[in-house]
């Protein structure tokens, strides 16, 4: 089972500057836990563990193929081959 | 040091003074490599806040695509304050995510004169930047 992840300039170190990754999981904690033991330190940037329940990042944009995967069960979103996994950091900021 | 035409600095302002009294953003895209800031892109502040702004998830994906598949890549990444400086604050700082892009301020507290400054926010550090137009340089001398 192959997922594409394509990875932001800002998550390359975790890498080796590869822009663009390989891994499986049937769902997306899965495929994170996977793509974690070969770049060890990716899945902290992505899924806060903090506070008892694991979830998905507030200002981190993970989508599976074109949709935002808030609205397709967060870290439960079932994948499958050939799935494509992009990785956005979210552009926010203000005054505040 | 950041170039930027007179025109793309005329629709930063527009759009901040369009957005006020909510924070304006979007980003000017370039030639991968180029440092150029070339392609202007507004985008909907998601929050609608006096105070933050959030790129809408879908537009920014379909905007970052986009960029991809033009060989593109932000060059600058602009977004307003509508009661204080242009200077980057705590959670501008917390949340830049591109470390090449020039994150560029827009402050729309005053209503005639806006203020434009340009920063480099890398690792959490904010280096203040020149902004020249392009065409701005060393005199010439007068072609014979």
């Amino acid at each position: 089972m192959a997922i594409e992840v394509r990875i932001p300039t800002i998550l390359r170190g975790y890498t080796g500057g590869a822009k663009s990754v390989e891994g499986s999981g049937d769902t997306l904690a899965g495929l994170i836990a996977d793509l974690d033991e070969r770049y060890g330190g990716l899945a902290d940037r992505l899924v806060d563990d903090s506070g008892g329940t694991a979830g998905l990042r507030r200002f981190v944009n993970v989508y599976l193929n074109d949709e935002d995967v808030r609205f397709l069960g967060g870290l439960d979103a079932p994948l499958k081959d050939g799935d494509t996994v992009t990785v956005l950091p979210a552009v926010a900021g203000g005054a505040r | 040091m950041l170039t930027l035409p007179g025109p793309l600095r005329a629709a930063i302002i527009a759009h901040a003074r369009a957005d006020h009294p909510d924070e304006a953003c979007g980003v000017i895209a370039g030639p991968a490599g180029s440092d150029r800031p070339e392609r202007f892109i507004p985008m909907t502040n998601a929050e609608r806040s006096p105070t933050f702004y959030r790129f809408d998830s879908m537009e920014q994906l379909r905007v970052w695509r986009e960029m991809d598949d033009r060989d593109e890549e932000p060059v600058v990444i602009y977004h307003s304050h509508t009661a204080t400086e242009a200077y980057p604050s705590r959670t501008d700082i917390s949340y830049a995510s591109e470390p090449g892009a020039h994150y560029v301020l827009v402050s729309t507290r005053d209503p005639d004169e806006a203020e434009v400054r340009s920063f480099r926010i890398v690792d959490g550090v904010v280096t203040e930047e020149l902004i020249r137009a392009a065409g701005d340089g060393p005199e010439r001398p007068a072609p014979e």
